[in-house]
């Protein structure tokens, strides 16, 4: 295979030194600026633990408490830092418990590399002690996956898996080695990779698209942005917002574009999809332009395609050709980081506005905000809504926080009610939908940005799943805020199950344990509020902690997301209730 | 939809692992192949594999690009079959006996342009290359003799059409 490499001078010591392979792992991380790393021990990868020791002066290491907590830590890191996530596992089971974070964060096009140790070389299908094959299990969920089986490949394959893993679209790769590769001696002289014969990330801007673009921009009367992650991975927040303010094109985000421009901005006409707002997804059935910066019309977001946008004419800006047409036919394709192609867009583009088209969606907040919203956020019910702990959440944290979520009723509500002013600040799980992704990743979203708040929101449900990571912010005093909306239900599931199956609450109920003792049994400090008198006082000691901290929030038992637009159904038959 | 016969040809680096993620993308549609082969190609260290799929027009191009989209593939491309040369190889084993006593065992092997690629006292091998339906056919009018072995390969094609795999490395190299 043919790559291209840039020389790295060794810092400490010149051009090449005879080492162990798991010594040559450590240099390669430091090497590619990754200092701080999740993982879990166990015999595979004792030789990399070893040097972890020896080099803890220049590496930080966190361990958490279970390997798929190492995973979205690393995934929680990379998405607020930019940064690659790396994840280390043994073998067998600890590289098998890696396989749902790396689902997630192929799926959401997260940075990570994740190292596993193997079993030694001679023993390779033996079925040997903790032996499994994570290259065949992670196939389908990784961009790339390599195993090594000699300490010469290692230089080259790590700097293949950081190229890999951030360039483009980013995402998962998994480096497999085995225990004698770590073990072998042999001389180290490490180059960054630069370029990859048959990966070509970066698609060039073809300037007749381009030109089409334009003319169908400047063509359209009621033009309409969705926009997504790519926004953020591609770093063009500032292009965004100035085509944008230059456009006077309204905008949605999908969940995931979330905070890529500040919740109040005044471009800004919230969320399309499932639980999305009333106006942003009625009106895609109504757009004459539909304009994609980098999203991949995932279902959640088009709701039935054969009813979608079928009206507008669709200009789709994308970096991954993959993603062109696959679910919805573009007009025009702007193949190209969004960086490049919306700096070109601004530079051809006229300032405009639409005040007709925008009255539309003022016009249709108001009926959301009627039916919907006001009863969230003020509500007359004894029991505390989860819309009112977010709206809590806002006013302690002027939006300047990062929100981490969970999968459920509590992620679509924090996703609906969150306000943010700063980029890379909503940090959930949303292709996979994993549940119990938000502690583990909260954990990595405050090491990724030390100096922001971090308040993670989770259901009674998701934390259970990873609750043991609560050791891991013990331990290493990450300042975490946790935020349980607890309602003793799997909340999604039992709307579901309410709306669409007669309400058989089928194991959706949940008998709790005391979140609060088991808070404190971390060393945690612990909060637990059900009365809407104490919520603001409750919020503000939490905010003021400098420690982590705990907060339980007992919400209504049975209360829906609303607006909904059921599985299959089009986006003009969202549901306000 | 109706399902259309796609040769699907894949210029890859020859790295351990690529075939089970090339399947995957496969596996994970629930699509199931006609026929997979892989070799060499024309460019050293560059290898091409060839799969044959029935399947939907609009689902063609963009199984491609996800084949595409892995790291290890230079470039894929989908042809039909009027777009492509493609031929099949088939071995057919029989007891000698028969080639001696069944006068029409050679009638056959002739009119089909068959040829005979080893003889020993016990069984004799035939080989054919053609189309599917040739060596079928052949395959037909030889089992009442009691075919001992019959085996065929994959489909192998090249493309009308330049693919200009050559001019993509180039690109890489400058």
């Amino acid at each position: 295979m043919e790559t291209k490499t840039k020389q790295e001078k060794l810092k400490a010591t010149g051009s090449t030194l005879r080492i162990s392979g798991a010594e040559a792992v450590i240099r390669c991380l430091l090497a590619e600026d990754a200092n701080l790393i999740y993982g879990y021990p166990g015999g595979a990868i004792m030789p990399i633990y070893d040097e972890i020791y020896k080099f803890q002066d220049q590496l930080h290491h966190v361990l958490t408490r279970h390997e798929q907590g190492a995973t979205h830590a690393a995934q929680g890191f990379a998405r607020t830092s930019g940064k690659v996530g790396v994840a280390l596992a043994t073998s067998g089971p600890g590289a098998t418990n890696l396989v749902t974070g790396i689902a997630d964060a192929q799926i959401d096009s997260t940075p990570m590399v994740c190292i596993t140790g193997q079993v030694a070389s001679h023993l390779l299908g033996s079925d040997a002690f903790q032996e499994t094959d994570i290259i065949g299990i992670s196939t389908p969920v990784t961009k790339w996956n390599y195993q090594i089986t000699k300490a010469s490949e290692i230089p080259e394959i790590m700097a293949k898996a950081f190229y890999i893993a951030r360039s483009g679209r980013p995402g998962p790769v998994l480096i497999d080695i085995t225990k004698d590769a770590q073990f072998e001696m042999f001389d180290f002289t490490y180059n960054k990779c630069t370029g990859i014969r048959s990966y070509q990330p970066y698609p060039e801007l073809i300037n007749e698209s381009l030109e089409e673009a334009v003319r169908l921009i400047g063509e359209a009367k009621k033009p309409f942005v969705v926009w997504g992650q790519g926004v953020v991975l591609g770093q063009a927040e500032e292009e965004f917002k100035t085509f944008l303010e230059t456009s006077g094109i309204p905008a949605a985000w999908t969940i995931l574009g979330l905070s890529a421009l500040p919740t109040g901005h005044p471009s800004n006409r919230g969320m399309v999809g499932m639980h999305g707002n009333y106006a942003p997804n009625l009106l895609t059935n109504e757009c004459d332009l539909l304009i994609a910066i980098g999203m991949r019309f995932d279902d959640r977001v088009t709701g039935d395609l054969n009813t979608y946008a079928k009206q507008a004419k669709v200009i789709h800006l994308e970096l991954d050709p993959a993603e062109v047409n696959k679910n919805v036919k573009a007009d025009v394709t702007l193949l190209c980081d969004c960086k490049i192609s919306l700096q070109a867009l601004n530079d051809k583009i006229s300032t405009k506005t639409y005040p007709e088209w925008i009255k539309r969606f003022d016009d249709l907040d108001v009926i959301e905000k009627e039916k919907v919203i006001y009863g969230d956020l003020n509500p007359t019910k004894p029991g505390l809504t989860m819309g009112e702990s977010v709206e809590m959440i806002n006013k302690h944290s002027n939006g300047d926080a990062v929100i981490v979520t969970d999968v459920g009723q509590h992620q679509m509500v924090a996703c609906r009610y969150a306000k943010f002013t700063q980029s890379k600040s909503n940090v959930t799980s949303g292709g996979l939908g994993t549940m119990g992704f938000a502690l583990p990743a909260a954990i990595g979203a405050k090491m990724g940005a030390p100096s922001r708040e971090v308040v993670a929101i989770i259901g009674d449900g998701g934390y259970q799943m990873t609750i043991q990571e609560l050791g891991t912010i013990f331990q290493q005093q990450v300042a975490v805020k946790i935020v349980i909306l607890n309602n003793d239900f799997l909340g999604m599931v039992r709307q579901w199950q309410q709306l669409f199956f007669d309400k058989r609450y089928a194991s959706t109920e949940m008998t709790n344990p005391d979140f609060v003792t088991i808070a404190k049994g971390y060393h945690i400090d612990a909060a637990r509020v059900d009365k809407r008198e104490d919520l603001d006082q409750a919020v503000a000691n939490m905010m003021a902690s400098d420690k982590p901290y705990f907060l339980e929030i007992c919400v209504e038992k049975e209360d829906n997301v609303f607006p909904m637009i059921p599985t299959g159904a089009s986006v003009s038959d969202i549901r306000l209730e | 939809m109706e399902l259309k016969t796609y040769t699907i040809s894949v210029y890859s680096e020859n790295n351990i692992g690529l075939l089970n993620r090339i399947s995957a993308i496969f596996l994970k549609r629930h699509i199931n192949l006609e026929s997979f082969s892989t070799s060499e190609s024309e460019i050293p260290d560059v290898f091409r594999f060839v799969i044959v799929v029935n399947i939907a027009p609009d689902k063609v191009h963009k199984i491609v690009q996800q084949i595409e989209k892995q790291i290890d593939v230079i470039k894929a491309y989908y042809h039909t079959d009027e777009e492509t040369i493609f031929q099949e190889n088939a071995l057919y084993k029989i007891r000698s006996s028969y080639l001696f006593e069944e006068r029409q065992i050679q009638n056959i092997i002739k009119s089909s342009h068959a040829t005979i690629v080893t003889v020993s006292p016990e069984f004799f091998v035939i080989e054919k290359t053609g189309f599917r339906e040739e060596t079928e056919k052949l395959r037909q009018e030889l089992a009442p003799y009691g075919l001992l072995q019959f085996v065929r390969s994959g489909r192998i094609s090249v493309t009308k059409a330049k693919m200009g795999i050559s001019e993509i490395l180039n690109t890489f190299k400058k």
